[in-house]
């Protein structure tokens, strides 16, 4: 009891020096867990290529250090390969919860994306970002929240090109009522489950009218039965438009593969870069989580030698997957920790207008763990 | 040697003129010599007007003033959307309305809306499908003294317009299972590349960007960026990079000064051409041009036609007005539009006379005239 309030002493007093109130450390209330869920957990590890390694290795040492009951399984792959390891694969299905680094896929090069392939195999179907404005760090624009859900199976991912004659080649987009009706409903949970109030979806039916438009079918369908969520609809193009002008705007988005992943490297950027927006992949029966959105996941190899990468995405994405596996309290201290060391502004990477390297940051935010 | 010019250009149409002037000159007085020399045999040059519905004929008004005032030696021939299909070319556009532009090879449009119902085609789609119209041209540049988030951006978008997911082949292949066909062919990027490249060197730009997505979507996309390779070594000069799209996104928010030309397939090129005329203050301001072959060149307002405030001499017509000026530009009347386009930024830049959509309280006509007064 008393070693209690002398925390939280410690923590009024640090707070008033610092200006950073607004990041007092709160507590769930009160809790419950079951006897047993403490015992440590399996996650498997992927570092990845480029900056993954880098970022996975900030994961791990956070994780030691906030004394966290998991434990990594780090399995070596990259990009190049044709296929994930078996073995990789049979751990992710044990575990259920994977965190990963980026795996570059080589452009043009007949090797298809080893990202996509781990999402379809175990049946991701949908891929989440968070983004929004990060107190302490300033950005143009203001009042960005923004989750962006999207459907991480078909559509235009779905990989079946062909060379009709020599110059000619076709790529099929293919939207099935099946998978657009499984995001919708996910979308529309996810706003229930987070006192999200509006669902926007994002399309261009009025070109591709049968594939958007069954898309959008599905949506409106689930969305009748969330009367206490509002749900509009907005073409991508005007949407992009107004993600530029007026961000404020939108809430949960919901969309389709490519807008998807071009709405989502949207928002991320305009809420401060995708080196700090956390994010995930998840299906009915497992979880993998990765830096939000996807551009910069491998990053340059000038960042890789100089160890500037930005590791604020992944630590807020494990944070994201601390709450998944319910360890709710170590998930609010990994937050707060982050949080105060971007409001702090002294250890900042390059992406973010700083030198600092990611050790820097690591240590930074193990400093800040309470 | 002046006379010559005006024949060859003339006869061969106004595509080869483009090379002609280059060929010959690098400084705009020997162009403007050129265009003098045009214009002064007195022979104006005619080009089609589409003023459109809603606000498009007060802002079509707007630009015969402006381009009165200037001295712009050009002869509308306005043509307006019908009230009947016209079976030559299934759609509210009459045959003659096409011919028109054809004979021109030069037009102004202004928005149209589609009237819904079956049995026709869109209009925006019989005009690009009859007039070829394969590249789609956006300069997006930051209006000094119209303040926005983004300052500094100064870039141009083309985009190709004529099939990727665009081509608009669709089937249910079962019930709730639906096929989208994406097509991209070696002719079309090739001709688009060869724009792009061509543009950036005639307007002194340095670097051309394609965009892709060819990391998932290989073959399609690997095909757009080889044809751009292929062009690319044609022109030394130019820096050539390839940009994932979703890596073009990030940076065009966060720093959009990192770009120049930006050349792309369909679908890219309208998201990002979108989001580009965003960053700089919306579609209101934002004029396009769409090139088609043989030299023909349609500029359109490329915002919708605002039927809430049609007639009510409301509207801004500073993207008609712009697109007009990347008409001259295309015709090589480059000191008229160089007049024209200063006396725009500068009334704007002012701030005394501009319309609701800027913030500020002055009518289509005042506007205009502040134009017209700033020439």
């Amino acid at each position: 009891m008393s070693r209690r309030s002398l925390t939280l002493l410690k923590n009024l007093a640090r707070n008033s020096n610092a200006s950073s109130s607004c990041l007092l450390q709160t507590r769930s209330v009160t809790y419950m867990p079951r006897p047993g869920d403490g015992s440590p957990r399996a996650v498997t590890l992927i570092p990845g290529d480029g900056i993954g390694p880098l970022v996975t290795d900030a994961v791990e040492q956070v994780m030691e250090a906030m004394h966290a009951p998991i434990y990594f399984e780090k399995y070596d792959v990259h990009g190049e390969m044709s296929r994930v390891p078996a073995e990789v694969m049979e751990s992710i299905r044990k575990n259920k919860v994977c965190l990963k680094g980026g795996l570059k896929t080589p452009v043009g090069g007949g090797v298809s994306s080893l990202n996509v392939q781990l999402r379809k195999e175990l049946d991701l179907f949908a891929s989440l970002v968070n983004c929004f404005n990060l107190p302490g760090l300033p950005t143009r624009h203001e009042n960005v929240d923004i989750v962006v859900i999207r459907e991480n199976t078909e559509g235009e991912y779905a990989g079946l090109e062909h060379e009709v004659v020599p110059g000619v080649v076709e790529s099929l987009k293919v939207i099935t009522k099946f998978c657009s009706e499984r995001i919708a409903k996910y979308a529309f949970e996810y706003a229930y489950l987070n006192n999200r109030k509006k669902v926007t979806a994002v399309h261009k039916a009025n070109i591709m009218k049968l594939a958007d438009g069954l898309f959008l079918e599905s949506c409106r369908e689930v969305a009748k039965k969330y009367p206490g969520i509002t749900y509009n609809e907005i073409i991508v193009d005007n949407c992009c438009m107004q993600l530029v002008a007026k961000p404020e705007q939108f809430d949960v988005m919901v969309t389709p593969n490519l807008y998807g992943n071009l709405v989502a490297n949207t928002a991320a950027g305009i809420a401060g870069g995708t080196g700090v927006m956390p994010g995930g992949n998840v299906g009915a029966d497992h979880a993998v989580f990765e830096q939000g959105a996807s551009a910069g996941n491998v990053g340059k190899d000038k960042i890789v030698r100089e160890n500037k990468a930005n590791p604020v995405a992944l630590l807020l994405s494990s944070a994201m997957m601390l709450r998944h596996l319910q360890f709710p309290s170590f998930a609010d201290r990994l937050e707060t920790a982050v949080k105060r060391v971007i409001s702090d502004g002294k250890c900042r990477t390059k992406d973010l207008g700083g030198q600092s390297t990611t050790q820097e940051v690591v240590d930074a935010v193990i400093a800040n763990l309470e | 040697m002046t006379m010559a010019a005006t024949f060859a250009k003339r006869l061969i149409g106004s595509r080869s003129s483009q090379i002609l002037c280059t060929v010959n000159s690098t400084s705009s007085t020997a162009s403007t010599s050129v265009a003098r020399a045009f214009c002064s045999s007195t022979t104006p040059i005619t080009a089609t007007l589409f003023p459109g519905d809603g606000i498009g004929p007060e802002i079509a008004e707007s630009v015969k003033k402006v381009f009165t005032t200037a001295g712009v030696p050009i002869d509308w021939e306005e043509h307006y959307v019908g009230t009947e299909i016209d079976p030559r070319t299934q759609s509210f556009l009459t045959w003659e309305s096409l011919e028109s532009v054809r004979r021109n090879k030069v037009g102004l449009k202004g928005p149209m809306a589609t009237p819904i119902g079956k049995g026709h085609r869109s209009l925006n789609l019989t005009l690009r499908k009859e007039l070829n119209l394969y590249a789609n041209v956006r300069p997006c540049y930051s209006l000094p003294g119209y303040k926005t988030r983004y300052d500094d951006v100064n870039l141009i978008t083309i985009r190709e317009n004529t099939e990727g997911e665009y081509s608009g082949l669709e089937h249910q292949v079962v019930r709730g299972v639906v096929e989208s066909l994406k097509i991209i062919t070696r002719q079309a990027s090739l001709r688009v590349a060869e724009y792009a490249f061509h543009y950036a060197k005639t307007h002194g730009r340095e670097r051309v960007s394609a965009i892709h997505k060819a990391n998932i979507m290989q073959k399609t996309d690997g095909l757009f960026l080889k044809c751009c390779r292929e062009v690319a070594e044609k022109y030394p000069e130019i820096t050539y990079e390839e940009v994932v799209i979703d890596n073009c996104c990030m940076m065009l928010v966060k720093n959009p000064a990192l770009f120049d030309v930006l050349v792309m397939p369909n679908l890219y090129g309208d998201i990002i051409s979108d989001l580009c005329a965003g960053l700089v203050g919306g579609l209101g301001l934002t004029p396009s041009c769409n090139i088609g072959e043989d030299g023909v060149a349609l500029a359109e307002a490329v915002h919708g036609s605002a039927p809430d405030i049609a007639g009510k001499n409301l509207a801004n017509p500073t993207a008609l007005l712009l697109s007009g000026v990347m008409m001259l530009r295309h015709l090589k009347l480059n000191e008229q539009a160089e007049q024209i386009h200063s006396a725009i930024i500068n009334t704007i830049a002012e701030g005394k006379y501009r319309t609701a959509d800027l913030g500020g309280t002055s009518t289509t006509t005042e506007f205009t005239k502040a134009i017209c007064d700033h020439l």
